[in-house]
């Protein structure tokens, strides 16, 4: 092995191991790997490792956007700052205007639920990240961003940008991470209609999402905004995720074609929010099973957590046709209702599994 | 002595550094319809030099490209090594007679490479239970096929 080992990385022209002999060797290697990494979480160091060597290089590719980004700022006119700081004057005050009530309303929702105070906000803390313009596979929805372990980032971690949701963290290297976004085929979202809170899932379709579990009858209309549910143990319970575009009714099919347009501009994101949920709060995420949640994720939990956080991916999309609890009619309750002082159920749903 | 000699010859720093010229290709974000068509440049390099320089690269080469791969898409470690490592296999082997042949042959040759390649790829892709059906992941053995007259062009030496 150690001769092999020497020859093939070394500077003889080796011929007397056979092509055959080496081949095998190195499908045995690759074999091996996969089923290590496929398996309990043993390579994830050595993935956290590989993420951190190619970080320089991913860089490097990224460098011409860069520069490309620095010379556009540089260069970028008088005027059309001043527009751009008007625009962002004009908006900070829409927001200033819609949250002065903020304060006011938490505390009568807090009085409502028979609350001596307001609670704390959701939000406990947040970071922003660049992406990185790194491709990674046109087929699936992935960005790189430049935050991770070092900045506390966490596998399962909420992803927002100023509209919406993005997505969420899956591999996380020392200083940038892999976000899976919410337009990935693999990637599921537990979201409910804004206008009636009508529960179901929203599946990434690549450029849109899909709601596969909507039955024909369902109330859902062109239009509708669709909100996170709070089930499913990463994201909170409120935030947009997409605007349905397209309802497709077929006499002869039992569900509904519903498509939804994100709301974030995931194409055109520059720079994205990473956010910490206090634990606390009703509307907080419910957190998996007997799996603490915070940042400053050591390196080493990271494998258990790999396997706890439910990894909301290909929830038996394919044969699973409308699941129970989603079309159950008590899911179906008005917005109203779904305000009420049940906070999201603590455990598991079953459609998550 | 001539297997030393020709070994000698064989371009290693060339070899590398347009390996990584076609993985910085390979990374480079494009918008998505031509991002779909986008050849694997670095498969192709690699397929260049396993059959242009068969000592100096050769599975080695297949293989660390492959696991860059895999560590650059986030895929399962592995199975680019493999899928790259396979090709590079049969090119090495059959490197005399698809060197032999006019450059539309071997693109037809490539294309099978690529086909079994992608293959491999996706029979992982679904064993490991990420499936991505999507016919256009099958899209670039075409486009790798047609723009492999221009490779030799680009990386042999002159």
């Amino acid at each position: 092995m150690a001769a092999f080992g020497a020859r093939a990385a070394g500077s003889l022209p080796g011929r007397n191991a056979s092509p055959g002999f080496r081949f095998t060797l190195c499908a045995l290697i690759c074999v091996g790997l996969m089923i290590v990494d496929q398996r309990g979480g043993w390579l994830d160091q050595v993935r956290y490792v590989l993420q951190a060597v190619a970080y320089p290089l991913q860089l490097v590719v990224n460098s011409p956007t860069t520069a490309w980004r620095i010379l556009q700022d540089n260069f970028e006119s008088r005027e059309a700052l001043q527009r751009a700081n008007a625009i962002l004057r004009n908006e900070n005050r829409r927001l200033a205007l819609r949250s002065f009530r903020q304060d006011a309303l938490e505390l009568e929702n807090a009085q409502l639920r028979g609350l001596q105070r307001a609670l704390p906000s959701l939000i406990d803390r947040w970071i922003a990240a660049e992406v990185i313009s790194i491709e990674l596979n046109s087929l699936r929805q992935r960005v790189l961003i430049n935050r991770g372990t070092q900045n506390g980032v966490f596998r399962g971690q909420a992803v927002l940008d100023e509209r919406g949701l993005v997505g969420q963290t899956t591999r996380v290297g020392p200083w940038s991470a892999e976000i899976i976004l919410v337009t990935d085929p693999e990637h599921a979202v537990p979201v409910q209609i804004e206008r009636n809170g009508l529960r179901t899932i929203a599946v990434g379709a690549g450029d849109a999402l899909a709601l596969p579990y909507l039955p024909a009858n369902a109330d859902v209309k062109q239009g509708d905004v669709l909100i996170t549910s709070g089930l499913g143990g990463v994201f909170p319970q409120g935030y947009p995720v997409a605007k349905v575009v397209k309802v497709q009714r077929d006499a002869i099919q039992p569900l509904a074609q519903v498509l939804a347009q994100p709301l974030a501009q995931l194409e055109r994101d520059r720079e994205i929010m990473l956010v910490w949920f206090k634990d606390t709060h009703p509307a907080a995420p419910a957190p998996a099973v007997g799996e603490p949640k915070g940042g400053a994720q050591s390196l080493q939990s990271q494998p258990a957590q790999s396997k706890e956080v439910p990894e909301i991916t290909r929830l038996g999309v394919p044969k699973a046709g409308p699941e129970p609890p989603i079309i159950n009619p008590a899911a179906t309750r008005p917005a109203a209702g779904s305000d009420d002082n049940t906070p999201p159920p603590k455990n598991r749903t079953p459609e998550i599994e | 002595m001539s297997a030393l000699a020709e070994y000698e010859r064989e371009p290693r720093g060339r070899m590398i550094f347009t390996a990584l010229v076609g993985l910085t290709l390979q990374a480079l974000t494009l918008p998505y319809w031509l991002a779909v068509i986008r050849p694997q440049f670095l498969v192709l390099v690699v397929l260049f030099w396993s059959v242009n320089a068969p000592r100096a690269g050769g599975l080695t080469l297949g293989l660390v490209a492959g696991l860059a791969l895999d560590v650059f898409q986030g895929s399962v470690l592995g199975q680019h090594g493999l899928a790259l490592a396979l090709i590079t296999y049969v090119a090495v082997r059959e490197h005399q007679r698809i060197r032999s042949k006019p450059l539309l042959q071997q693109s037809l040759l490539v294309a099978v490479a690529l086909a079994l390649y992608e293959f491999v790829a996706f029979a992982i892709d679904g064993w490991t239970g990420h499936p991505i059906t999507n016919p256009l992941r099958w899209v670039h053995v075409l486009t790798g096929a047609i723009i492999w007259p221009l490779v030799p062009l680009v990386l042999a030496r002159r």
